[in-house]
């Protein structure tokens, strides 16, 4: 709907309700393969994330109720949420949604002014702050003799019960930490790989899902297919140039690429948020080739297993200066070279 | 310029003119080394020697001095003071000089203290510029210790932890665990973000204040409801 006509004026929260219900069939494949801990996190998450809102709210004398129905902070809690490890202790998640909504968004201005997505924010403070406990991942239930009753996942969460005998370690650990090895005896040998068909157990469900809730929001026109798109085809690139078909150096297969770690979840969920991202399609585009470089770069040559959430916020440093080369031209006027030039009268 | 009176001077230095806080000058060191309150203490104190001192020499001088050469003079004077205070740690307390490391000598590059000189000292008498020196330093190094003492609180868990680097073994066991010996420690307030956002919490902290005083000060002169009309050209006071 577009400006002479305009007249939805609670469209922020219907975006945001149509994020998360897009967001349900990866959610659904976390609890099928890694047990409820995803579900903890969503809610600690959330309660922090409109506590942390209502309170901002009040100090900057808006109206809260306003604030708090557009769901933008939910949907803010609920990315974060799905992006921590499961059965993570309770204070993880409290910090992360504290600090995205009061650092990244609040403190910027609150929604519509935040340069950084406020999700990975939230995330990448815990991960250089915490990085022992944020890289704890539990392994899918069946390679573990079940995944934790809800009474064990209690215990992790708010008790001290150790976590030791859950962890597995992802299949981006395993491709990275295994440099001595064909990758086809990895795929023998690592349960993870072997049970999975080609990106792991339970990981590839998991993005799955999540590229099928991305599709849904292409359908129903959230999102546009631009930054996604150049995303996914640098990640399928780059990994087709570097996979040297399974040699002990190889750094992974595209499919691993593809449907292992946060591809999924961050080509269609949080590249694609209209605030912090670039504005023009093309612009999209160049985004999201930009995050897909990055994310790889730093999979197979930077010091950690995943880099969604690091390749993002860079790529939303770069977002206003790709905005400047990228402005569409207007119906009637020579195409602009960048924003900043002065159009001569 | 007229010289202002001691007491606006010292005003200035602590809050209104602050050198962290307002002119946001300095904040390299600022930045850099407030992991620890022993950290803050050993490099406010070595600021304030080096700014008093400064300022009393650069006042010294100040009618001898051709306005051409005056701030590389300024600047030899105050490299000559830090290199004594760099001396002067190394011999006593060396442990902390070796925590600070690169940061004494680059006291000399500190803009609070070149700007002090230049902005005061080249213009006022003696006792006004060390006085100035001294409250500018003063409110610097509260500064420091504030952000060192949030940043140590949030990212170790303690409180003057390691004092014996400054006080000898005296203070070895001054240190204490203010969240628990178990607190996992929130490493990104010991890094360089977490000194960007204390020092910005600061920042709005001390605006607010003003904003209230400011408020408050303003109501006081309100015209009180159903009052009589009066004449309203000229200043009310």
């Amino acid at each position: 709907m577009s400006s002479p006509h305009a007249r939805a004026g609670d469209r922020t929260a219907r975006v945001m309700l149509q994020v998360a219900l897009a967001a349900i069939p990866g959610v659904l494949a976390l609890v099928v393969y890694f047990g409820i801990g995803v579900l903890i996190n969503i809610a600690l998450c959330t309660v922090t994330a409109l506590l942390c809102e209502a309170g901002v709210m009040k100090l900057r004398g808006r109206p809260v109720a306003f604030y708090l129905k557009d769901y933008s902070a939910f949907i803010t809690a609920l990315l974060l949420g799905i992006a921590l490890p499961p059965y993570c202790a309770w204070w993880l998640p409290v910090v992360g949604s504290a600090a995205a909504i009061i650092l990244s968004k609040q403190l910027y201005g609150g929604i519509g002014y935040n340069p950084f997505n406020p999700a990975m924010v939230g995330y990448v403070v815990l991960l250089i702050s915490f990085p022992v406990e944020m890289t704890r991942w539990v392994g899918p239930g069946e390679l573990i003799m079940g995944s934790p009753s809800i009474s064990e996942a209690f215990a992790l969460v708010f008790g001290n019960y150790s976590i030791d005998g859950f962890t597995r370690a992802t299949p981006l650990e395993i491709v990275r930490l295994n440099q001595s090895v064909l990758l086809s005896q990895l795929y023998e040998t690592e349960p993870m790989l072997a049970r999975g068909n080609l990106a792991g157990f339970g990981w590839e469900a998991v993005n799955a899902g999540f590229l099928l809730g991305g599709l849904y929001l292409l359908y129903r026109g959230i999102i546009t297919w631009h930054a996604p798109v150049g995303m996914l085809a640098t990640i399928l690139l780059l990994s087709l140039m570097f996979y040297d078909s399974g040699s002990s150096l190889s750094e992974g297969s595209p499919i691993l690429h593809l449907f292992s770690g946060a591809t999924m979840l961050g080509a269609f969920f949080i590249i694609t948020d209209p605030v912090s991202g670039a504005t023009s399609n093309r612009g999209r585009l160049i985004f999201g080739i930009g995050v897909g470089l990055i994310t790889y770069v730093i999979r197979a040559w930077g010091s950690y297993p995943d880099a969604v959430a690091f390749a993002v916020l860079l790529m939303n440093f770069a977002a206003p200066t790709i905005d400047n080369y990228t402005l569409p031209r207007t119906y009637g006027h020579k195409a602009p070279r960048k924003a900043t030039d002065v159009e001569e009268q | 310029m007229a010289t202002p009176s001691y007491g606006e001077i010292t005003r200035n230095g602590l809050w209104g003119n602050n050198p962290a806080l307002v002119q946001l000058l300095g904040l390299c060191p600022l930045l850099a080394v407030t992991g620890t309150v022993v950290n803050a203490i050993g490099l406010g104190l070595a600021t304030i020697a080096v700014l008093t001192c400064s300022n009393l020499a650069v006042s010294l001088v100040r009618h001898q001095m051709p306005d051409t050469v005056r701030l590389p003079a300024s600047v030899m004077i105050i490299a000559t003071f830090v290199t004594c205070t760099e001396l002067l740690m190394k011999a006593f307390t060396y442990e902390l000089y070796l925590v600070l490391g690169i940061f004494i000598p680059l006291i000399v590059t500190n803009c609070a203290i070149l700007g002090r000189a230049d902005a005061f000292a080249s213009k006022n008498p003696v006792l006004p510029s060390l006085v100035d020196g001294f409250t500018m330093g003063l409110g610097f190094t509260a500064v420091l210790i504030t952000i060192g003492a949030v940043r140590e609180i949030l990212g170790q868990g303690t409180l003057f932890a390691d004092m014996d680097l400054l006080l000898g073994p005296m203070a070895a066991d001054w240190g204490i665990n203010v969240l628990g010996a178990d607190y996992p420690g929130f490493l990104v307030a010991v890094l360089p973000p977490g000194a960007f956002l204390v020092t910005g919490m600061l920042i709005a902290a001390k605006n607010a204040i003003d904003a209230s005083i400011e408020r408050r000060r303003s109501q006081q002169v309100k015209v009180v409801a159903g009052a009589k009309r009066v004449r309203t050209t000229g200043k009310i006071t």
